[in-house]
């Protein structure tokens, strides 16, 4: 029985070097190689972001303007509903047993569908339902409340200066470089948009022990490798709440801007743009449909028009063109240019009201005639020191872009516009180089034609006139985190091309345009004020109301630009809102009710204006 | 004499056996614990949980085996065909009866518990295979025993692969063992082994150097035994066949459906597919690997305990004890498993009675074909083919059936000192 006796060893020894390569194979697995500790920790471990609060953000006395409000999304996990009572929960919602139905239907064809994943149910339940929810919860299994924040605008002003929060788009996780995840949000516009890093925080990491359905099972490690999160900083901005909702309220019913600024740092006080929207339909369950009601809006309230709305300046860019003459040299305060109800350029006659003639450059300016500065700007443009015409227009150009206009200021807000001024070249490509001249392009010289400047642009030009000759560039943040911003970007001063020496004689003739030339309703009591009208020319139907202003004379306080479109002559409704915005401003103190109740009830957008004071207006007229 | 003789039993059955039984069963009902242990039922007698169930399991198996060694040892012989007719009728019912579940036809349902008859005909194959081999004139050499002996195995193995069982159907191979010692010669087995090897060749390896591979193999080998003519002719013939076998493999993998293509690629290291058909693998491997030199500790296990491994109670019962008992763990489970083997064999080796040795052997031929491919399976060095771990993995049928299995061979290993003193009777 040899044979047999091998077969048994035989099968002994298959038995055994099984039982032996089995030893062998754990050994290598469980003692030699490590990698499966590894993947064995990246299945357990999930990583729950902990969403941080956005920062708050106040105005510039430390008044709050927006905040973060807790939000209650109601959350399933389908695979743990378990004998739901489905009638009394519907109840408690407040919804059809249908509705009910079809939530559930469009969850389980939703992306991603998993029945172990939370999905929302319901967004953003109101408080009464919360609390309802919250006595109730334990009857409804698979159920439960997330608890998140959303932004909440205190006031409904600035709705374009605080701009919103979306949701991030597949483009911006992108660009993000993996740091936004899906279902984030972010600023989408305002400063939202431009301190989104300063306002975002850091997000928390929370390791969750979690099984293979990525249902968590508690802590890891208790929590010792986990990060809390940093909530965002607080932005404090230069605006002044009061100020700004009081612009907004004298601007109602009324397309335009006001743009106001403190001179000596460029802090802009208000911005204020209408038509506008309610902050707050941008938070929400209806942030989305609010969306697309106010894109389609035929008003056009998304529209940020103080920083992205080119308007021709009109009359107020006689200031600039009175400046640049003299820097030039081809203008000082004695000259005299005569007007008879308006002056022929070469081809061109640009009409004029009736005021005496001839005049020297102080009551040219407080009267506004068209005549002279036209005569002031043909001197600039042909003037004998350049060879060419185009030369001396890029030398105008030069002084012109020097006072921040055809380019972005370089404010903290998106969607900045760059307004526009022409370039010599233009106008050869148009008449042929050496074929064009100051008559040419005459209408310049009282900031018609093709210039276009926004009125945050001219509001910097009041500052740089209340400055004499430099200005901060114009900001919305004061301070981060109640340290002051020191950004070097918004402390520099940028001088103008044109002497400081030459703005006296401007600015006491922007102070006879408010106290007996085409502003005195611009007036006040024991305050200075500087300021020039304008009536910008829109081709498009009726002119622009134009007034800009800075005050006190002496150590000003606060520079404004008031754009009314539509409205006619700069006096009518420009001039008296920058005036009862100065007085606000610098008194608290409202002297001319009167005057604020008419500019309150004008609704000049579905009401417009009569034509009474333009009939028979000369074209080329501007104040 | 009843008195006299039942005490006789229990005096003569093989105690390390029965140790080591008690010792699998209890761990594995504390394994399942672990493995599906949930705080909301953390009671282990809580019978609406797997664990719960396993404990009335274990019980009914007590009571079966208290049966079976209460049973006179004849008739286990008498009863073997009966229960072999028995066992097919079943299976070719539940073909029929049975709803369909995870795509196979194997389970009556009776209220909410579920009977696999599959599990029952290995013990009933084993009696008759043992039984018609223990005749007293039976050779594997005559041909027409050789069928019979085909027949017996091949007829239930086919029925459990209509039910789409496959792993149940695959357990009947292990019978070879059986065969091997009964006088089948060592060459069959070899050339079954080296056509596996080269089959699972001809799947990893480009088919075409595997061919100039088995070619130089025949042309070293002709020179190395300088073969006669005849020598050289028969080594031709098998490189011959090889290439052939090559080719035909080859042919027939890419005649596959594209995932059952995966799952071979999966299984033989050429794919790595973590979320699909090696998904199980490497979780299995994950949760004993992360286990260690010493394991987590009992209920600490996060793999298992948090379902990343699938099946843990039943197919996967084995990385629980990888994972919460570390290295240590494993390598006493292993070990007494093959002290277990090595003692069936002692077992079958020592019986005066051909029909008890034939058994004997059959009983360590399947509990160790079982323990090879469900351990193999786990620690990914063999395919994943669900069998379950004997008396560890959760199931009333996979328990109760290896009870009757061991326990009808320490029924009859007890009695053969009645054998052997034939006079008594």
């Amino acid at each position: 029985m040899i044979d047999s006796s091998t077969k048994k060893i035989t099968l002994y020894i298959i038995f055994i070097s099984v039982g032996f390569i089995f030893l062998l194979r754990l050994f290598w697995l469980q003692v030699v190689d490590d990698t499966y500790v590894r993947f064995a920790q990246n299945n357990v471990l999930n990583e729950e972001v902990v969403y941080p609060a956005r920062g708050l953000v106040y105005d510039r006395d430390g008044k709050l303007l927006v905040y973060n409000d807790a939000i209650y999304d109601l959350m399933v996990v389908p695979e743990r509903l378990k004998k739901l009572d489905t009638a009394g929960f519907c109840e408690v919602l407040g919804i059809t047993r249908e509705d009910f139905d079809k939530r559930f239907e469009r969850i389980k064809k939703s992306k991603g569908y998993s029945k172990y994943r939370a999905v929302i149910f319901e967004k953003q339940l109101t408080i009464p339902v919360y609390a309802a929810f919250q006595e109730k919860l334990y009857d409804f299994t698979g159920f439960y409340v997330q608890t998140r924040t959303d932004r909440k605008y205190v006031y409904k002003s600035a709705a374009h200066v605080m701009g919103y929060i979306g949701e991030v788009t597949d483009k911006i996780i992108e660009q993000s470089k993996g740091y936004y995840r899906m279902g984030d949000y972010f600023g989408v516009n305002g400063i939202e948009r431009s301190y989104e890093n300063e306002l975002r925080g850091t997000r928390g990491i929370k390791y969750v022990l979690v099984d293979v359905h990525n249902r968590a099972q508690g802590r890891y490690k208790d929590g010792l490798f986990d990060t809390a999160s940093v909530a965002g900083l607080n932005v404090t901005t230069t605006l002044d709440h009061d100020l700004q909702e009081y612009g907004e309220k004298l601007i109602a019913n009324k397309r335009g801007s006001i743009v106001a600024i403190e001179p000596s740092t460029g802090e802009i006080l208000a911005i204020v743009s209408f038509p506008t929207y309610d902050p707050n339909l941008f938070i929400g369950r209806e942030r989305g449909n609010n969306y697309m009601k106010l894109l389609r809006d035929p008003m056009k309230p998304l529209f940020n028009r103080p920083i992205a709305a080119p308007y021709p300046p009109g009359s107020i860019f006689k200031i600039i063109m009175s400046l640049v003459g003299q820097q030039e040299g081809v203008l000082n305060p004695n000259t005299t240019y005569g007007c008879a109800r308006g002056a022929s350029f070469g081809s061109v006659h640009v009409g004029c009201h009736p005021h005496p003639s001839p005049l020297p450059l102080r009551p040219g300016i407080a009267v506004s005639c068209n005549a002279y500065f036209c005569s002031v700007y043909r001197s600039v443009i042909d003037n004998r020191r350049y060879p060419t015409t185009e030369a001396a227009f890029d030398q105008w150009r030069k002084h012109v872009l020097s006072f921040g206009l055809g380019q972005r200021l370089g404010i903290d807000l998106p969607g900045e516009g760059t307004g526009n001024v022409p370039t010599s070249n233009y106008y050869s490509k148009i008449y042929g180089q050496g074929h064009w001249k100051a008559s040419t392009t005459i209408s310049l010289g009282i900031g018609q034609g093709e210039l276009g400047i926004t009125p945050l642009q001219m509001a910097n030009v009041t500052a740089i006139l209340a400055n004499r000759g430099y200005y901060i560039t114009p900001h919305i943040v004061k301070a981060i985190a109640g340290k002051k911003l020191n950004n070097p970007i918004f402390t520099e001063k940028h001088f103008t091309t044109v002497d400081t020496s030459y703005y006296g004689v401007v600015i006491d003739a922007m102070q006879d345009v408010v106290e007996r030339g085409t502003a005195t309703i611009a007036r006040l009591k024991n305050i200075v004020v500087c300021g020039k009208t304008g009536t910008a020319q829109n081709p498009h139907g009726k002119d622009h109301s134009v007034f800009f202003a800075f005050a006190p004379r002496e150590n000003p306080k606060i520079a404004i630009a008031v754009v009314i479109e539509n409205a006619g002559f700069g006096a009518t409704y420009a001039a008296p809102i920058a005036s009862l915005m100065i007085e606000q401003y610098l008194t608290d103190t409202i002297t001319r009710p009167w005057m604020e109740e008419r500019l309150v009830n004008t609704d000049l957008i579905h009401q417009p204006a009569t034509n009474e004071t333009t009939t028979g207006k000369p074209a080329h007229t501007t104040h | 004499m009843r008195q006299q003789q039942e005490n006789l039993h229990t005096q003569h059955i093989d105690w390390p056996t029965l140790l080591i039984y008690t010792i699998f069963v209890l761990a594995g009902w504390i394994n399942i614990y672990a493995a599906v242990y949930e705080p909301e039922h953390s009671s282990i007698f809580d019978i609406t949980q797997n664990y719960g169930k396993q404990m009335i399991w274990i019980g009914v198996s007590a009571f079966i085996a208290l049966m079976i060694m209460l049973i006179d040892d004849k008739f286990f012989y008498a009863f073997s065909y009966m229960s072999y007719g028995l066992m097919i009728v079943l299976n070719i019912a539940v073909l029929f009866l049975s709803k369909e579940v995870k795509g196979a036809h194997a389970w009556f349902e009776i209220g909410s518990f579920r009977l696999q008859p599959a599990e029952f005909a290995k013990f009933a194959t084993a009696l008759t295979l043992a039984r018609f081999m223990s005749h007293y004139d039976f050779s594997l050499k005559d041909q027409k025993h050789w069928y019979k002996v085909a027949a017996i195995i091949l007829l239930p193995m086919g029925i459990i692969l209509a039910q789409n069982d496959t792993g149940s159907a695959l357990v009947y191979f292990s019978f070879v063992f059986v065969l091997y010692r009964e006088g089948l010669p060592g060459w069959i087995l070899f050339i079954g082994l080296a056509l596996g090897i080269i089959s699972v060749l001809a799947l990893v390896m480009n088919p075409t150097t595997l061919i100039y591979i088995l070619i130089g193999v025949g042309v070293v080998a002709v020179f190395l035994l300088r073969a006669s003519k005849q020598g050289m002719i028969l080594v031709a013939a098998v490189v011959l066949f090889c290439v052939g076998l090559v080719k035909g493999i080859d042919y027939l993998f890419y005649k596959l459906q594209p995932h059952q293509q995966q799952r071979v690629n999966v299984l033989l290291g050429k794919e790595v597919d973590l979320k699909g058909a090696g998904y199980n693998v490497h979780q299995s491997k994950i949760a004993i690997g992360s286990g260690g030199l010493l394991g987590k500790g009992f209920l600490e296990g996060t793999q298992t305990k948090f379902n990343f491994v699938p099946e843990q109670s039943t197919d996967f019962i084995f990385c629980t004890v990888g994972e919460e008992y570390g290295f240590l763990g494993s390598s006493v489970l292993i070990i007494l498993f093959v002290v277990l083997f090595i003692r069936l064999i002692a077992i079958a080796e020592r019986q005066r009675n051909r029909f008890n040795k034939i058994y004997g052997y059959c009983v360590a031929s399947i509990l160790f074909f079982h323990f090879t491919i469900n351990i193999g399976m786990t620690i990914g060095v063999l395919p994943v083919i669900g069998i379950p771990l004997p008396f560890f993995s959760y199931g009333g049928s996979s328990l109760i059936s290896f009870t009757i299995l061991l326990f009808i061979l320490l029924r009859l290993d007890a009695s053969r000192v009645f054998q052997l003193r034939g006079s008594i009777y």
